[in-house]
C-alpha cells in the first residue's frame, strides 16, 4: 500500500506495538471482571485507552493525531458507528471522534478493528499527555511557515506510554501550529508551540506554558520564544518534570499546570526549567535531524497538479451561481498552491447536533476524500472536516456530491459554526443540556445570507463550568447554570483563541433557558445597527465597549 | 515483605530504613525511605553512604516517584537500588524499571502475583522515548529497544 498523504506510516514495529496496548487492556479488563483490580484501580487505566462512563453509557474516545485520518480509517469509524453506536459518531474540540453508545465487552474488539487501520485511543483521556493537536490546515495554508505535523508525530510517539508522564497531577494537553494565524488555540493549552523557520533551515520553536480553559481559565504565558529542534524533547521534559514534581495533587480543580504557573509566576518557572536542563544529559534527548527525517519520509506528499485554467473556471462558476459562491466565500481557505484550495465541510446543519456525523456521512465523506483530496481528512477544533487539497476546477462537484448528504451548509466562522459540549444529554457533570440550544440558535439563524451578513461570529456552549464547549474562548460564550433546578445560561462576551487571545467576560445576570435565544439575537441586531463598515462582531465590542449590548441582551427581560 | 527485581540488580534486604529527616542522625543507616513530596537533593550529602533509596506511592496515580527515580539515576547518578513500594500496579512495571527502580515490594493483593509484574515488564518490545536504561534504535525515528 502506498503511504497516506497527511499522517504518519505505520509499520511492522508499530502495528506490533497496538497489539501488545490492546491484549494489555484486554487483561486489565479481565483483572476488573474477577475483582484483582479495584474499579479505583481500574479507571485511570481504561481512561488512558479511552474508555469514560458516561450518564447513560460507556463513551469510548478514539485519537486522530493532529486531526489527519486517510479514507481507510474514516471508513472503518463508519463502521464502528454503524456497528458498537447508533449509527453515528461526534467530532470533538480535541479532533478525536467519540462514540457514546459503547459496550465494556465490546471495546477490546473495536481497539482490534481500529488497530486494523492504525487508529487507537492511547491516552485521549487520563492524567497524561493527551492526543497532540495540530493546524488543521497544516501543509495546504498559503499562510503556513512550517508543517507542524511532522513535528506533531514527534511529539505523539514521545508522549506515547511516556515512562515518567503518566501518572500526572492531571491531563496535559499540547497543541502545535507553524503558523503567523493560531487555528490551534494555542494560548489556551497546557503546552502551546508555535513553529518558524530557524537560520539553519531546521524550525524553531515558540513555547507557550500554562494556558487552559476550565473552572480557571488562563492564557498561556510565554516560556521561550526560540527552542532549537534539537532541543525540543529535552525542554518538554524539563517542563513536563517540574510539573510532575510540583503540580498540585490535594485538589483535582488545582492540578493544572496552569495553576503551578500561576503561583509561582512564569519567571520561576523558566529558572526551575533551566534548572532541570543544565542538569540533563542532553545527548540523550536531542532530537537528531536524522530523526525528523525520518519520521517526516513515513508521510506521503500530495502531488499537486491543476490545470492552468483551474482557477478561472472556479471564478466563471461562482459568477454563475450565488449559493455556490456563498459556500465558497465562508467555507474555502487559501492553498499554497494557486490551482489547489481548501475547503472547510460544516458539521454544524442548522438546527443539527454539532460535531456529529452520521455512518452514511461518513463513508460519504470517506468517498468524497479520495475524489478530491487525495483520501485525506482533516478533523478541526471547532468540530468541522477539511479536504486540504482540492483542485479549483473541482470544488463545484465536491460541493454538489456534499449537498447530497446534506453537508453543503455555508457557515463555517459564522453564527451557525457553533461549539458545543455534549452536556446534559450525555454527561454527569453538567448543569444544563448544551445541545438543544445550539441547535435552537442554529436554526434561529439557519438563513445562511443572514449569517454571511452578520459575518465573523463564535458561539461557544459550556453546559457547565469544565467549559469543554470552550465558553470562555467564544465571541459569544454561554455557560449552563443551574438554578434551583432550572437551567440557565450566563452569557460573555469578547473571549477569542485566535491571535490575540483572550478570555470572554461575563455581561450580566444568568437567563432562562427559554429567554436565552432571544437575548442572544439582540446581541447581534445591536451589532448589526451599531457596526461601522467593515467591522466584525468583536471590532464593534471593543469599539463601542460591553454597555450597549449589555442593555440590548437585558432589555426585555 | 515479598520483593520482586525489575532488572538484573539483586534486592537487597536493608534492617535499618530511615526518613530523610533522621540521616543526619543515623552514621550507620544504609537505606532511606522517600515520600513522593520529598526533594531527592536532600539526599545528595549521603549518597556516598546509601546503599538504597526507597520511593514510596501513596497511591498509584501519584507519579512522582518516578520523577524522583530519574533525578536520582540522572542528576545524582546514584549507583545504589531504588525501590518503589507502597500502592503500586503491575500495570507500572515497565514504567518503574524505565525510570531506574531496581526493585518492589510487591503489593499484598491480588495486584502482587509475581506473574503479572514479569508478564507487564515485557509487554511492549519497543519504546518510543529514550529513557535511563541503555537502549538502541529501532528506527525509523525514536523508536528504541534495550540494548542487552
Ligand atoms: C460527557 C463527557 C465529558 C465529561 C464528563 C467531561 C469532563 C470534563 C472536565 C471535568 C473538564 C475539566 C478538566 C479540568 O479543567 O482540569 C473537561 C475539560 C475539557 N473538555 Fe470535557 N468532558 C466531556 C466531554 C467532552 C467533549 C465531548 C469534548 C469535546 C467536544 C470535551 C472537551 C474538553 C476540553 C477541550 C476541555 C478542556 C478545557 C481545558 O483544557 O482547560 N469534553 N471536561
Ligand atoms: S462542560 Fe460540563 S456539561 Fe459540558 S461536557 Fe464538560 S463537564 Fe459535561
Amino acid at each position: 500500500m502506498s503511504a497516506p498523504v497527511g499522517h504518519y506510516q505505520y509499520d511492522r514495529i508499530d502495528r506490533d506495538f497496538l497489539q501488545a496496548r490492546i491484549a494489555e487492556f484486554e487483561r486489565q479488563v479481565n483483572r476488573r471482571l474477577d475483582g484483582t483490580l479495584s474499579e479505583d484501580e481500574f479507571k485511570p487505566l481504561r481512561l488512558m485507552n479511552g474508555l469514560y462512563l458516561q450518564l447513560h453509557a460507556y463513551m469510548l474516545r478514539v485519537a486522530i493525531p493532529y486531526g489527519i485520518l486517510d479514507s481507510r480509517q474514516l471508513r472503518k469509524l463508519g463502521e464502528i458507528a454503524r456497528r458498537y453506536d447508533r449509527d453515528y459518531g461526534h467530532f470533538t474540540t480535541r479532533q478525536n471522534i467519540q462514540f457514546n453508545w459503547i459496550r465494556l465487552e465490546d471495546t477490546p474488539a473495536i481497539l482490534r478493528e481500529l488497530a486494523e487501520v492504525d487508529m487507537h485511543a492511547i491516552q485521549t483521556s487520563g492524567n497524561c499527555i493527551r492526543n497532540v493537536t495540530a493546524d488543521e490546515y497544516a501543509g495546504a495554508a498559503a499562510d503556513e511557515l512550517v508543517d507542524p505535523r511532522v513535528h506533531a508525530e514527534i511529539l505523539r510517539q514521545w508522549s506515547t506510554l511516556h515512562p515518567e508522564f503518566t501518572f500526572l497531577p492531571r491531563k496535559f494537553k499540547i497543541a502545535i501550529s507553524g503558523s503567523p494565524n493560531d487555528r490551534v488555540a494555542a494560548r489556551f493549552h497546557d503546552i502551546g508551540i508555535l513553529a518558524r523557520p530557524g537560520e539553519d533551515g531546521a524550525p524553531v520553536f515558540r513555547i507557550f506554558v500554562g494556558g487552559g480553559l476550565g473552572r480557571t481559565p488562563v492564557i498561556g504565558q510565554e516560556l521561550f520564544d526560540s527552542v532549537r529542534e534539537e532541543h525540543l524533547l529535552a525542554t518538554l521534559e524539563a517542563i513536563l518534570r517540574v510539573y510532575n514534581a510540583h503540580g498540585r495533587r490535594d485538589n483535582i480543580y488545582k492540578a493544572r499546570i496552569k495553576i503551578l504557573v500561576q503561583a509561582i509566576g512564569v519567571e520561576a518557572y523558566r529558572e526551575a526549567v533551566e534548572a532541570e536542563l543544565s542538569q540533563m544529559d542532553l545527548e540523550r534527548y536531542r532530537l537528531t535531524p536524522e530523526a525528523v527525517a525520518a519520521i517526516r519520509s513515513r508521510f506521503a506528499v500530495p502531488q499537486l497538479e491543476a490545470p492552468a485554467d483551474a482557477d478561472a473556471v472556479l471564478a466563471q462558476q461562482r459568477r454563475d451561481d450565488p449559493l455556490f459562491d456563498r459556500w465558497v466565500r465562508s467555507n474555502t481557505h487559501v492553498h499554497r498552491d494557486p490551482g489547489h484550495i481548501i475547503a472547510t465541510i460544516s458539521l454544524k446543519p442548522a438546527g443539527g447536533i454539532p460535531g456529529d456525523a452520521t455512518s452514511a456521512q461518513i463513508a460519504r465523506l470517506a468517498d468524497l476524500a479520495d475524489a478530491y483530496s487525495f483520501g485525506e481528512i482533516r478533523i478541526t477544533h471547532l468540530q468541522n472536516v477539511v479536504l486540504g487539497h482540492v483542485r479549483k476546477d473541482r470544488l463545484r462537484d465536491l460541493w454538489l456530491g456534499l449537498a447530497e448528504v446534506g453537508l453543503a451548509e455555508a457557515n463555517i466562522g459564522l453564527i451557525g459554526d457553533i461549539v458545543a459540549c455534549p452536556g446534559l444529554d450525555y454527561c454527569a457533570l453538567a448543569n444544563a443540556r448544551s445541545i438543544p440550544i445550539a441547535q435552537k440558535l442554529g436554526a434561529r439563524f439557519a438563513d445562511t445570507a443572514l449569517q454571511a451578513e452578520i459575518g465573523a461570529l463564535r458561539i461557544n456552549i459550556s453546559g457547565c463550568i469544565n467549559a469543554c464547549g470552550h465558553h470562555h474562548a467564544g465571541h459569544i460564550g454561554l455557560l449552563g447554570v443551574d438554578k434551583r433546578g432550572e437551567e440557565f445560561f450566563q452569557l460573555t462576551v469578547g473571549g477569542r483563541a485566535e491571535n490575540g487571545a483572550a478570555i470572554g467576560t461575563i455581561l450580566g445576570a444568568a437567563l432562562p433557558e427559554d429567554e436565552t435565544v432571544d437575548a442572544i439575537a439582540r446581541l447581534v441586531d445591536c451589532y448589526l445597527g451599531r457596526r461601522e463598515s467593515g467591522e466584525t462582531f468583536l471590532d464593534t465590542l471593543t469599539r463601542l465597549g460591553h454597555e450597549p449590548f449589555r442593555e440590548a441582551a437585558y432589555e426585555a427581560v | 515483605m515479598k520483593l520482586f527485581e525489575l532488572g538484573e540488580r539483586t534486592a537487597q534486604v536493608h534492617d535499618v530504613l530511615v526518613t530523610v529527616a533522621e540521616l543526619a542522625e543515623r552514621d550507620d543507616a544504609r537505606a532511606v525511605l522517600l515520600e513522593s513530596a520529598d526533594d531527592p537533593t536532600l539526599l545528595k550529602p549521603y549518597l556516598n553512604r546509601l546503599e538504597l533509596v526507597v520511593l514510596r506511592f501513596p497511591i498509584f496515580r501519584d507519579g512522582r516517584g518516578f520523577t524522583q527515580a530519574r533525578e536520582l539515576q540522572e542528576y545524582l547518578r546514584f549507583s545504589g537500588e531504588i525501590r518503589a513500594e507502597g500502592h503500586i500496579l503491575p500495570d507500572q512495571a515497565a514504567f518503574l524499571r524505565r525510570c531506574g527502580v531496581d526493585s518492589v515490594v510487591l503489593p499484598k493483593d491480588g495486584n502482587g502475583d509475581p506473574a503479572l509484574w514479569e508478564k507487564q515488564l515485557r509487554q511492549f518490545p519497543v519504546a518510543y522515548q529514550r529513557s535511563v536504561l541503555p537502549e538502541r534504535s529501532v528506527g525509523p525515528g525514536l523508536r528504541v529497544e534495550e540494548a542487552s
